[in-house]
């Protein structure tokens, strides 16, 4: 490992260790409304909204009516993201007059960037118009992971003993107090960098081997800070951060790594704020944490060995970097990676199909898993969905009632825990049973043998954890995957969010039993190690036959020089 | 049960607070946001927002950051391969900056195995004296975006007996201006000493043309 290397990982991990108990408690004070430095900037502009809206800043909702604001919003700005997709061909902003978008890839557009998912069936830069950039697209990065925030922000009021809260009340907060001037820094840092940032149509270059040229511009660096704070992940380009003019140097790309987890790692120590248990969620960050470094070196490690076959060839480098851009490092790349599938991201700044299948099994682990921190809340919410499943199983051998936060976990919690975890696999190995059952959706597979099979498993994991990163192989613009993944899309985001949502009022319901010596501690050590242990023997049951036939068939292969 | 209108009376209170936060959080994060950091953004970095334009002779002649294709001319530097392809015909086009892609080729796909073996052979084939183990992988292995701007410094070096044939000048003069040309990591640590194929042939271009 290169110094380079070393001071990247350092800095990125630095960086999110330094602000996770500021973060955290800066959070907490915001969403039970004590003052903090932004009122002043902030809250007259919060006060007018929630004037015209007709709400005040400290009305709660109940479980039932919460999930109702969260899906009628959704569902309004999926409505009006088709609408404007598909008539911007009329919308101002349009300087390359692009033309409208078909009904087909609009619907899958539409409810993948309303889920947050951002998986793109288009390239950007030559399918979108400006107005259809920022006006729909960025300003659905920043209100879907405020909405999925919001929720998680709710559950966490409940577990806390708090009331939920009011749905557009915390939407607002998590755009005014946490995104937006964070945003505001980040693109000023990537402008910087030299990340476009205007309305100017293309440039058309006269190169000087005598050819032309057409680069794109537009509102890029505003669309790249919310694209990596919000972990929306859809790129104005097709390569995503792997494109110079979304990511131009080392720097720009250590500054979207950081934005991408700032928020979701700072969630956890929210909830020890906002619960009063500190000490839970450092053991709970320390589970997701460690999760995270062996993904960081589950992916560097074999691309920096590279790939035997070509290693056979005699070069004067290993280290695989095809699909890789060189200005990042081997470094900085794999930290961008696992920090995409850990966060939840779905950008890329290289090619993830083009990764050795060990390292695309730390891909897929992110996807699986969907709690290596995750997306802000919503990742949260998953690690407790785990919590709550380990201290059931730890009643269950020890014969105890099991407890969490001084409360009992009873049937009703288990149940709702139980149908949030399973349903992830679910959608992802039904998808895939289906795909590659269907005459359309093999025609999607872009490299034959097992790598085929992890391209489709790839997809599904990535609709149903509301990832958006993809093998990009696979036919995405394919009528069969437009519909499958933007059904699958819809499904994996709410029915866990609603689970969590229930689960959540069923414990603010209940009576508090005094913790004893009898009570099982979650706070130590011991539970995180009893945790790690059930999130790993959970989903390698789950998902290790699927993984044997995709990236361990295919790793096997790739030792004995097996082509296809 | 019948239609109560207590559901639509929920109904019609609760629309008033999705579409209000919908259209002012607009006005707010999908209107105000992007319009006000471009303006900021033009009047305090005005090159890098408008996409780093570089000009030679008054004539545009590149994005700083955005590789292109060389490789028509022998006596120039050449960038990494480019997967790109025409919106058009869908036939490659190397460094198409309005299509940027890689090649997704998997690693045990042979069509990638072929493609680096072809890389490797044209190169050697265009290059007096090259050999295999002279060649850094990144220079025969595409890159993620197809506009990789960027090469390694010795992907650069061994390109110089190429560029010397094809312009005449000394291989010393070309080794001192890749040399020249060498971009430290950034703040010395991140990321990797580099060479901006673009700027090393615009300063290559000027040696020649003055």
């Amino acid at each position: 490992m290169s110094l380079s290397t070393t001071l990247t990982w350092l800095v990125v991990i630095g960086v999110f260790l330094l602000t996770i108990k500021p973060l955290g408690n800066y959070m907490a004070k915001v969403f039970t409304f004590q003052p903090t430095v932004l009122d002043k900037p902030f809250g007259w502009l919060e006060n007018l909204i929630f004037r015209a809206i007709g709400v005040s800043r400290a009305s709660n909702m109940t479980a039932k009516q919460y999930a109702f604001a969260f899906l009628g919003t959704n569902l309004l700005w999926a409505v009006l993201a088709y609408t404007a997709l598909r008539i911007q061909n009329v919308l101002p902003f349009n300087p390359m007059h692009v033309g409208p978008i078909n009904p087909l890839l609009a619907f899958n557009t539409a409810t993948s960037f309303t889920t947050n998912t951002n998986w793109q069936a288009y390239s950007g830069e030559n399918t979108m118009s400006y107005f259809s950039q920022f006006g729909v697209l960025s300003y659905l990065q920043f209100v879907t992971p405020a909405a999925g925030g919001a929720v998680g922000i709710a559950v966490v009021r409940a577990l806390s003993g708090r009331q939920l809260g009011n749905f557009f009340v915390d939407v607002t907060l998590v755009c005014t107090r946490l995104l937006l001037p964070l945003a505001i820094i980040v693109t000023m840092i990537l402008v910087g960098q030299g990340v476009p940032e205007t309305l100017a149509p293309y440039l058309n270059v006269h190169t000087l081997a005598g050819q032309t040229q057409v680069v794109p511009r537009g509102p890029i660096a505003s669309w790249e800070a919310i694209e990596h704070l919000g972990q929306n992940g859809g790129g104005y380009t097709n390569a995503n951060s792997a494109s110079p003019l979304e990511n131009p140097s080392a720097m720009s790309n250590i500054v979207q790594t950081i934005s991408m987890g700032l928020l979701p790692v700072a969630f956890f120590y929210f909830f020890g704020a906002m619960t009063g248990r500190r000490r839970l969620a450092w053991t709970l960050t320390g589970v997701a944490g460690s999760i995270f470094l062996i993904m960081l070196a589950l992916t560097y490690f074999p691309e920096a060995a590279g790939n035997p076959v070509i290693n056979a060839l005699g070069l004067a480098t290993h280290g695989n970097m095809v699909g890789k851009e060189v200005r990042f490092g081997m470094g900085g790349t794999s930290i961008f990676e696992t920090s995409t599938m850990a966060f939840t991201t779905g950008s890329v700044a290289s090619a993830h199909d083009s990764f050795l299948p060990l390292s695309s099994l730390s891909f897929f682990i992110g996807m699986f898993l969907n709690m290596v921190f995750g997306g802000k809340g919503v990742g949260f919410l998953n690690m407790i969905m785990f919590v709550i499943i380990t201290i059931f199983l730890m009643g269950l051998m020890v014969g105890r009632t099991p407890e969490f936060l001084g409360k009992k976990i009873e049937t009703r919690e288990v149940t709702l825990a139980s149908v949030a975890f399973l349903l992830h696999p679910l959608l992802i190995l039904l998808g895939t049973a289906v795909a590659v059952h269907s005459p359309s959706g093999l025609q999607g597979i872009l490299n034959p043998g097992p790598h085929g099979l992890s391209e489709i498993i790839y997809g599904f994991s990535s609709a149903a954890a509301n990832n958006g990163s993809a093998f990009g192989g696979l036919g995405a613009a394919l009528p069969f995957y437009e519909v499958a993944l933007g059904v699958v899309v819809v499904i994996g985001r709410y029915a866990s969010i609603m689970a969590m949502l229930l689960i959540g009022q069923s414990m603010l319901r209940k009576k508090t039993v005094p913790e004893s010596s009898g009570t099982m501690r979650t706070d130590t050590v011991l539970f995180g190690g009893i945790l790690f242990g059930s999130i790993f023997v959970l989903n390698a049951l789950t998902f290790f036959p699927i993984m044997a036939l995709g990236p361990i068939a295919e790793q096997y292969l790739m030792i004995a020089h097996h082509l296809f | 049960m019948k239609r109560g209108t207590k559901g639509d009376e929920h109904m019609l209170k609760s629309l008033r607070p999705m579409v209000g936060v919908t259209v002012l959080l607009w006005l707010l994060v999908g209107l105000g946001y992007p319009m006000v950091m471009t303006a900021v953004s033009n009047l305090t970095l005005p090159w890098q927002s408008q996409g780093s334009p570089v000009y030679v002779h008054g004539r545009l002649a590149g994005a700083a950051h955005v590789g292109q294709n060389f490789e028509p001319a022998r006596g120039y530097f050449w960038g990494r391969p480019s997967a790109t392809v025409s919106l058009t015909t869908g036939k490659p086009q190397p460094y198409n900056a309005v299509n940027s892609a890689p090649s997704n080729l998997g690693p045990t796909n042979a069509a990638l195995i072929a493609h680096i073996k072809q890389r490797i052979a044209y190169l050697r084939r265009t290059t007096p004296g090259l050999k295999t183990g002279e060649i850094p992988a990144s220079l025969v292995e595409s890159s993620g975006s197809g506009l990789d701007p960027d090469v390694t410094v010795s992907a650069a070096l061994l390109q110089v007996p190429r560029v010397a044939l094809a312009t005449g000048l000394s291989r010393t003069f070309l080794t001192r201006l890749v040399q020249a040309n060498t971009l430290p990591p950034d703040w010395g640590v991140f990321g990797r000493s580099r060479i901006n194929v673009l700027e090393l042939n615009i300063a290559l271009y000027k040696a020649l043309h003055g």
